[in-house]
């Protein structure tokens, strides 16, 4: 059965840009996307809006719904009251291209910047093995579909413009974590260039990441803060520093 | 304070043209608001406990604002068995509370602590205030620098609270004796200080410097499997860290509360046996 939902949705680009409000119907069982759609078939044929799987995979139409950042694909429209208004703008942390449509080219950026997975030199293909002990610890993380509705939550970047030069972001913590937990990546100074090149510090665990993570990633808990404990180690832990020079190790087995 | 100003944050330059600093339609002020009714409400108890100088001791029950007692002006019977390294100091006329030589450690360890950062980053200095709503603060440098850098010392709060624990649970062991101190007895505050010790420990357990240090800090769980044992166990106790963090802190409140009652004679503790 049809219902009218009032939607208010951003127009506008980088320069200008207002709300504008509409009226649509929504049928049973549909998603905020599926009105956009609607919307946009009906009453604002040029509304900009990123999609593609609509299932919550790929990430891409990742939205502020009534200022959470949600993605609009996983937002079902019977969440909300007969009569609300339900305001819709594009993230916030990312300069706009148009309407819904952000330009979040800054996580590629970040992205290039964390090493890729080393493996020891003498390591011949088909060699590797792991046990399904230590692929679980990092199995969760590549459940990222960057959708980066943690970067746009994050108060570091959202709220602070000019921290976007120092600092990755949870979803490139994440990255990191993943690849320091690895069994085979030789790369041993990951510990240290989180916390000196992308900004680990920054973050004051808020847990806003976890908080608007549409795959349910436990960031905070298991990557950023098991992070800024190694991080402890290598840097801050005196003791830790003394058994390393001791035993002749860095200190993470 | 600096207040956020057009041109910055989610003003900035080039982002969507909005002018609400939020667009939550949902109740997110009450999550911070209650914190800080809660913690200012703690910490203004627990200073006047700490000033109080009294009331800590009814044998054979010991406040935990109090244990160990470590000054010759402890009451007599609440010296644990660690002997009073500090002597009886007075400043303005009033004699140093044996409490200040001691809360500093468990008050690291809970300011330190990964989950009261976060709420007291949101609650008191509102970094965020609650998830896409704009801070006040037009700089940000988190814990980068100090005083915020100490943050990193967490693992020695964790430590010195754990030998807090063992202090507090030779306490509730101590309870099971009667007034005259001999064994074998057990009242409601034997089951106060018991409650108290529990949480505790499983406030300590479920730290996240205690998930790292017994198996987290590892590359390889395969090659360490007693460890990624322990580490499974105490994850599964971390997921609930939030809780015990709350419930621990009201608990020594409480513990401490009861007995301040029964040293102030307001109420008796009922002998079970």
């Amino acid at each position: 059965m049809a219902r009218k939902i009032n939607l208010r949705i951003w127009r506008g680009n980088s320069t200008d840009g207002a709300l504008q409000d509409v009226t649509v119907d929504a049928m049973e069982g549909e998603v905020i996307l599926d009105v956009i759609h609607r919307v946009q078939a009906e009453q604002m044929n040029d509304l900009a809006v990123r999609w593609n799987c609509k299932a919550g995979k790929c990430g891409s139409c990742s939205m502020e719904i009534n200022g959470k950042p949600r993605l609009a694909c996983m937002t079902r429209v019977s969440t909300f009251e007969d009569g609300e208004t339900v305001t819709i703008t594009p993230l916030r942390a990312f300069p706009v291209i148009k309407d819904l449509v952000t330009d979040v080219s800054f996580n590629y950026k970040k992205a290039m910047q964390i090493p890729a997975f080393q493996p020891p030199a003498d390591l011949k293909p088909g060699q590797a093995r792991m046990q399904q002990i230590d692929v679980e610890r990092s199995q969760e993380f590549r459940k990222c579909i960057e959708c980066f509705l943690c970067q746009d939550a994050c108060h570091v970047i959202r709220d602070h413009e000019e921290n976007k030069k120092s600092f990755a972001g949870p979803r490139f913590f994440i990255r990191i974590a993943e690849l320091d937990m690895h069994p085979l990546d030789v790369i041993r100074n990951r510990k240290q260039t989180a916390q000196e090149e992308h900004g680990l510090g920054m973050c004051n665990i808020t847990k806003c990441c976890t908080e608007v993570c549409p795959e349910h990633i436990k960031i905070t808990d298991n990557a950023i803060i098991p992070m800024k404990e190694r991080v402890v180690d290598v840097k801050y832990d005196p003791l830790r520093w003394l058994g390393s020079v001791i035993r002749k190790r860095d200190g993470i087995l | 304070m600096a207040i956020t100003t057009p041109g910055t944050g989610v003003f900035s330059e080039g982002r969507a043209k909005l002018s609400a600093k939020t667009f939550r339609t949902d109740k997110w002020w009450i999550q911070p608001f209650i914190t800080v009714v809660v913690l200012f409400s703690f910490i203004v108890y627990a200073t006047f406990r700490a000033f109080e100088n009294g009331k800590y001791f009814a044998a054979p029950l010991i406040s935990p604002f109090y244990s160990p007692c470590l000054s010759k002006a402890c009451a007599n019977g609440a010296v644990s068995f660690v002997g009073t390294p500090f002597g009886i100091y007075h400043v303005l006329g009033m004699t140093v509370s044996p409490s200040l030589f001691i809360l500093i450690f468990p008050l690291a360890f809970r300011m330190t602590c990964y989950y009261y950062r976060k709420a007291y980053y949101r609650s008191f200095w509102m970094s965020p205030p609650a998830c896409a709503v704009a801070e006040p603060h037009a700089k940000y440098t988190g814990e980068t620098r100090a005083p915020l850098i100490l943050q990193n010392g967490h693992r020695y709060a964790f430590y010195a609270g754990l030998v807090f624990n063992v202090f507090l649970t030779i306490d509730a062991i101590d309870a099971f004796k009667n007034e005259k101190g001999q064994w074998g007895h057990m009242s409601v505050g034997t089951l106060v200080l018991l409650a108290n010790a529990t949480f505790l420990w499983l406030y300590s357990a479920s730290c996240h410097t205690c998930r790292h240090t017994v198996g987290g800090r590892l590359r390889n769980f395969s090659q360490h499997p007693i460890r990624y044992k322990i580490w499974t166990w105490v994850s599964i106790l971390n997921h609930k860290h939030q809780n015990f963090a709350w419930i621990s802190l009201f608990g020594v409140a409480l513990c401490d509360l009861y007995v301040r009652q029964v040293s102030g004679h307001s109420i008796r503790n009922l002998y079970f046996f």
